[in-house]
């Protein structure tokens, strides 16, 4: 029961990416639908739009830091299509309130400050925290923590 | 910005209100109610005995209001009316003592509620001793008839006042964060309401978030921050117009405002460069004061009564702690030392005590400790409780608790109060889910 939910869940999302995406081009069966490059799809599918941290650290991660070279490379080629960068910062809910809209703020300023040492243009990267307020994952357990400790660069 | 709009005015202009002490036939001379103290609240809360005003229209209500009040106290215990022997017809005459003794009643309040010739209400009580048979309080008190709700905390505040030696905390305020929607795109917006939950009324329109609201000295205007405009800051807002200014133009966000005992600072943090420091706004020239400059994260500043210190929260030593520095800044002096971590410190206002909340192992707590960091007292523990505010005799606290998520739901999330020894907690009923509670003074008469 709990698998075929699993499965309808992942259709749900391959369908949802089609309908977002300009033009697409079906895909092999099983394979992730194709979005037109340069668009926000393109670049959430093709570097990854977001990278995730440890507990209580806004320190990069080697898969942070992976996903950010990504976003460097594809900003590099496609990045002149838009104003800002915004890279939002968030936490998970084992803190307070305030401490977290702090905590959201350094994460998202270590993105951008790896972001611009890769190159890419200080005066578009902007910060924004959240803190604990917008969950990726409503959840109590170190699951839905581990994904709500993120910075998210936005294209806009 | 948001034009002024015309609400039902919160403040006491125009209370009018006249307090006279009304001189009893024999004052108490020993007086057999045994003193109680917030300090030792006991098992046992007073029985008290909290008749219907006299007279035509809202006396009954005044009552109601008052016996809430004393029994949300937790030191008090009003007797279920249905067994009062005696029927109050005239406060001015002395009860018959027997008639309470018999009911098991240590306290007695009677009063009563008249229109006057010239359309004020006249709410007169007399508090009296049942076991020595004397009077051990009475006043009068003329007001405008909407003003009867104010009166009954103002009457709940003398009763507590006599009684246990502390000040009251009935006649005031709180404004908070309303939350409504689902867990990844909640609604959260201010409101403000009568501590009993009387007199609801929201000051956002919940289109963007607005987080952590907090009462000027006055009670007239609110600091709180907002993504109104994007870029997270904060904000002064009228409460009575809801008239809202941003507070400086900053490039970065910035957060955790609080006044100065003496309304004429607001201490926030601002961020710059992923660093966040805290600075001390002057309300009239709005310049800006550095008060710490650190690489790490330093927020959650909270004035001490006197306004010379500043007490606050900083991971500049590896992990989130408190610290205390005068109100000018220099070198903080670390005060927190047990297992954990430990934020928003907030000052009581009486001096004696700092509140915080700790998180330690899988839960957070709130709990409080002197100003020098000693004999650290927990008071409450869950999942999550979070952001202790002062009620304003420093005897009772406020803050939130939310409740684990679950099944992708978010957890419900509602106000609390505790008393400083933690024996006496429960909740405050609010129209939705609330977070973020800010306690007011109480409100000028």
């Amino acid at each position: 029961m709990k698998m075929s939910i699993k499965i309808l869940g992942a259709v749900a999302v391959l369908m949802l990416a089609a309908a977002c995406s300009s033009s697409t081009t079906p895909g092999p069966e099983g394979a992730t639908a194709s979005v037109a490059p340069g668009t926000p799809g393109h670049f959430q599918q093709v570097a990854g739009d977001r990278i995730y941290f440890e507990t209580d650290m806004s320190t990069l991660t080697p898969d942070a830091r992976a996903t950010l070279d990504k976003q460097a490379a594809w900003l590099k080629q496609y990045g002149d299509r838009y104003q800002t960068f915004m890279i939002e910062g968030h936490a998970d809910e084992r803190g307070t309130r305030e401490y977290n809209l702090a905590l959201g703020e350094r994460r998202a300023n270590m993105a951008r400050t790896y972001l611009s040492s890769q190159g890419i243009p200080a005066a578009k990267l902007r910060t924004i925290s959240y803190g604990k307020e917008r969950p990726e994952v409503v959840g109590s357990d170190e699951g839905a923590w581990s994904r709500n400790r993120r910075a998210v660069t936005v294209l806009q | 910005m948001t034009p002024a709009t015309t609400g039902h005015r919160l403040m006491a202009v125009g209370l009018a209100l006249i307090a006279i002490l009304i001189a009893p036939a024999v004052w108490a001379q020993t007086r057999g109610l045994q003193q109680v103290t917030v300090e030792g609240a006991s098992a046992n809360p007073i029985p008290i005995a909290v008749t219907d005003f006299v007279g035509d229209g809202v006396g009954g209500q005044i009552s109601q209001v008052i016996a809430a009040d004393l029994e949300r106290s937790g030191l008090f215990r009003p007797i279920d009316k249905g067994a009062f022997i005696e029927r109050i017809a005239d406060a001015g005459r002395t009860p018959r003592f027997q008639d309470w003794r018999a009911i098991n009643a240590d306290a007695l309040v009677v009063g009563s509620a008249t229109q006057q010739a010239d359309g004020r209400l006249r709410v007169e009580f007399r508090l009296w001793d049942v076991a020595a048979g004397a009077q051990m309080t009475g006043r009068a008190y003329f007001t405008q008839n909407a003003n009867w709700r104010r009166i009954a905390h103002i009457i709940a505040d003398e009763i507590f006042k006599r009684i246990t030696g502390e000040d009251g905390f009935f006649d005031t305020r709180v404004v908070y964060v309303a939350e409504t929607g689902p867990g990844n795109a909640r609604v959260k917006r201010l409101a403000i309401m009568d501590q009993d939950g009387a007199n609801h009324r929201y000051l956002t329109d919940g289109r963007s978030l607005a987080l952590t609201p907090r009462f000027s000295p006055t009670l007239q205007e609110v600091v709180y921050m907002s993504y109104a405009q994007g870029t997270p800051r904060v904000y002064l807002m009228n409460v009575d117009s809801q008239r809202q200014e941003l507070l400086g133009n900053f490039p970065n966000m910035t957060f955790a405002p609080r006044f100065s005992p003496d309304g004429n600072r607001v201490v926030m943090s601002l961020a710059a460069d992923g660093s966040s420091d805290i600075y001390s706004m002057d309300m009239r020239s709005r310049s800006m004061t550095r008060l710490t400059n650190n690489p790490a994260i330093d927020t959650s500043p909270s004035y001490s009564p006197d306004g010379g210190r500043v007490v606050f929260t900083s991971d500049r030593g590896g992990s989130m702690q408190i610290y205390v520095m005068s109100a000018g800044g220099g070198e903080p002096q670390r005060i927190s030392f047990g297992n954990g971590r430990y934020s928003t410190p907030v000052w009581s206002p009486r001096g004696d005590y700092i509140a915080f909340t700790k998180q330690d192992g899988g839960s957070f707590s709130i709990g409080i400790m002197r100003a020098d960091g000693s004999g650290e007292r927990i008071l409450a523990s869950s999942y999550l409780d979070e952001g202790p505010t002062w009620a304003p005799n420093g005897r009772y606290l406020m803050f939130f608790r939310q409740a684990p998520n679950a099944g992708g739901r978010a957890g419900s999330v509602r106000l609390y109060m505790v008393d400083t020894t933690g024996r006496i907690l429960r909740p405050v009923p609010t129209p939705t889910d609330a977070s973020d509670p800010a306690w007011s003074s109480l409100i000028p008469q």
